[in-house]
């Protein structure tokens, strides 16, 4: 078990800067997420972490030794890829003993400990069969057996569930969480699912475009995003953005004029910025309400999507590009094309300036 | 209509020419390898008698024919591993991360494949001389001792195999290549973090993956060496004493030179069981070894 700390990361291919400064400390036994979309280096930056790309700036740290110049093998992590990368003419048995049998372990030593690690994830009675032998969740399973059989003090995912249907991944989801109460290791994990961001991590990394936005609990950053693009990523459905201007401005209140010239209250200072000056409201789908009398938005309903216990409805209005999600009650009984004036709760709105930091 | 009836029609074509241009050759050969066919019977085939294995018999009396199987083994159980021990390196090279004209080098090795043996065995005469052969002149600059290639018994078979090996390896290569490209660079990095090194990684994972392709090169090369004839044929007609004599060139001396034809076609059955022998051997080795990849 230890702790990582990444000092001042960059990374390039070619021209290209993959990695631009990533600083970032997880706490041992800590479960870290890092998220983002497509592209924006999660598997670069996991991959540094693991020693297997050479690095252009900076030093990753764990536990108290320099590791930046170690090879894989003597960092003492371990990792699971997208792809399993289980060795197809070895049985599971082979696969997960391969390391220690490459470390020189004897026999005994090795039998011990495959077969605990296979008794934690039931694996017992895979251990004779390949890969191919397998179904996909259960080569799953064999990854993360060879992964724990190398007693890691860091545990590394690449995305290790985008390969299994929907309910496996949801059935899987749970396991991680029983195997870091398990094995209390210090893990990172890399997915581009931000509802698996949410379930799994002690503490997500938000990352776009090699740099990290903004780093926290689940709840953290639900509640309080940093800017724009964390509150658009996180949170499903995503949040809702109106452009609007700043009409007045007092210690922890704005009054914002939409597109349509509605005037709506909330309860966020924005400091220093002047009548007049752009900014984007964002609310989150369950913090619109109906029935209010003031701060409403008129919109039209342009679908329903009732998923019994809740509707989510899809509103058109003058004030936003998208239209406005809103969480309804299961028995909401709109149609479309029928007038909805929403309200807009005061309390749970965002503002973010032109920069698109939060105020 | 029935799906095997359809089945049926779809290979029909293909069975029949594989009946028409292998089984039927095969059953003519052997045919034609129990009567004394020669001279005399093409001009008038009632001169055609049938003297049951006659022929066999004769065959494995004579020193001639117990010569050319040595040399023929000798130049398959040799020339088709270094062939593919060599296609093997070649393409491990190519596909290396830091090459670079990767096209350039692939077309390079891969040129002697497409051209005419006898254009190029002349070439090689050349390269192989005593006196004027490049080879010869580059060894006597380096002060050691000239060899005589293609005229000293000893070297001649060493000389055709260098000669078939190079004509051949760019074949295997490509094969192999595409096998190498075919193996995942995940389980290269996940054998890194498990701390294989370069020939642990090679060993465990590289070749391992490289099982199918190796045996269908190891397969066709086999085949292809133990009809060894065109080599000898224009580089050393055989010679010196006998020493690249094969088992083709033996059939084919006794066939169009001397037109025993029956003889002939019974040299041409027993390599047919060689063939099938070693076809088989590489089968059962492939089933037990290759079975999980
Ligand atoms: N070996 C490489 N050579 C050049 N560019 C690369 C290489 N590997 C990655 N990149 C580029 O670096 C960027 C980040 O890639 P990376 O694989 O880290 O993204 P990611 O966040 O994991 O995306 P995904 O969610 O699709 O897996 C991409 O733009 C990619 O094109
Ligand atoms: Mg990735």
């Amino acid at each position: 078990m230890s702790s990582l700390t990444l000092r001042n990361i960059h990374k390039n291919f070619g021209n290209t800067a993959v990695l631009s400064g990533i600083d970032l400390d997880v706490a041992d036994g800590e479960f870290a997420v890092i998220v983002g979309p497509s592209g924006c280096g999660k598997s670069t930056l996991l991959r540094t972490i693991a020693g297997l790309e050479d690095l252009d700036e900076g030093t990753v740290t764990i536990g108290e030794s320099d590791v930046t110049n170690l090879p894989p093998s003597k960092r003492g992590i371990a990792m699971v890829f997208q792809s399993y990368a289980l060795y197809p003419h070895m049985t599971v048995y082979e696969n997960m003993s391969f390391g220690m049998k490459i470390a020189g372990s004897s026999a005994e030593e090795i039998d011990r400990a495959v077969r605990t690690a296979a008794e934690t994830l039931g694996l017992t009675a895979l251990l004779d069969r390949k890969p191919k032998e397998l179904s996909g969740g259960e080569r799953q399973r064999a990854a993360i057996g060879r992964a724990t059989v190398r007693r890691p003090s860091i545990f590394l995912f690449d995305e290790p569930l985008s390969n299994l249907d929907a309910s496996l991944r949801v059935k899987m989801r749970h396991e991680f969480v029983r195997l870091h109460e398990t094995l209390e290791t210090t893990m990172i994990y890399v997915t581009h699912d931000q509802v698996e961001a949410m379930t799994l991590a002690d503490r997500i990394v938000v990352l776009r475009d090699g740099r990290i936005e903004q780093t926290g609990s689940p709840h953290e950053l639900y509640t309080y995003p940093a800017n724009r693009f964390v509150a658009g990523f996180i949170g499903s459905p995503a949040m809702n953005f109106l452009a609007g201007s700043v009409v007045e401005t007092r210690l922890a209140q704005t009054i914002v004029r939409l597109a349509s010239g509605t005037t709506i209250q909330v309860k966020v200072g924005s400091g220093e910025l002047s009548p007049d000056s752009p900014v984007t409201l964002g609310i989150r789908p369950e913090h619109l309400t109906t029935g209010g009398d003031h701060n409403l938005v008129e919109t039209e309903i342009k679908f329903v999507e009732p998923l019994g216990s809740h509707s989510y409805v899809y509103l058109e209005t003058l004030d936003a590009d998208e239209p406005l999600i809103f969480r309804a009650s299961g028995d909401f009984r709109g149609a479309k094309g029928d007038k909805l004036a929403v309200g807009i709760s005061a309390n749970n709105c965002h503002l973010f300036g032109e920069d698109g930091k939060v105020l | 209509m029935k799906p095997s009836v359809a089945g049926w029609l779809f290979v029909g074509p293909a069975l029949a020419v594989i009946a028409v241009f292998f089984f039927l050759p095969v059953l003519a050969a052997f045919a034609i390898s129990l009567t004394d066919f020669d001279i005399y019977a093409l001009a008038d085939l009632s001169n055609l008698r049938f003297v049951g294995f006659q022929n066999y018999a004769d065959l494995l009396q004579r020193p001639l024919f117990w010569q050319a199987l040595r040399n023929t083994l000798y130049f398959v159980l040799v020339g088709a591993p270094l062939s593919v021990m060599v296609s093997l390196a070649a393409a491990l090279l190519l596909n290396g991360q830091m090459v670079r004209f990767k096209g350039f080098f692939r077309t390079v090795l891969f040129a002697p494949v497409v051209t005419t043996v006898v254009a190029v065995a002349v070439i090689w005469r050349y390269l192989l001389h005593t006196r004027y052969g490049l080879i010869n002149y580059g060894l006597d600059w380096s002060g050691l001792p000239i060899v005589d290639w293609l005229g000293d018994p000893r070297f001649s078979m060493p000389s055709i195999i260098l000669f078939a090996v190079w004509k051949n390896f760019g074949y295997n290569m490509i094969i192999l290549l595409a096998g190498l490209q075919a193996i995942s660079v995940d389980l290269y990095e996940a054998a890194r973090i498990d701390g294989a090194n370069a020939r642990q990684r090679f060993f465990h994972v590289t070749l391992p993956s490289l099982v199918p392709s190796l045996f269908l090169v190891g397969v066709l090369t086999m085949a292809a060496y133990f009809q060894l004839f065109a080599e000898p044929y224009v580089m050393t007609q055989g010679g010196p004493i006998q020493s690249t004599l094969s088992i083709i060139y033996l059939m084919y001396e006794e066939g169009f030179k001397w037109w025993s034809l029956g003889s002939a076609s019974a040299v041409a059955f027993i390599l047919f069981l060689f063939m099938i022998v070693a076809a088989i051997g590489q089968l059962v080795v492939m089933r037990r070894y290759g079975s999980g990849v």
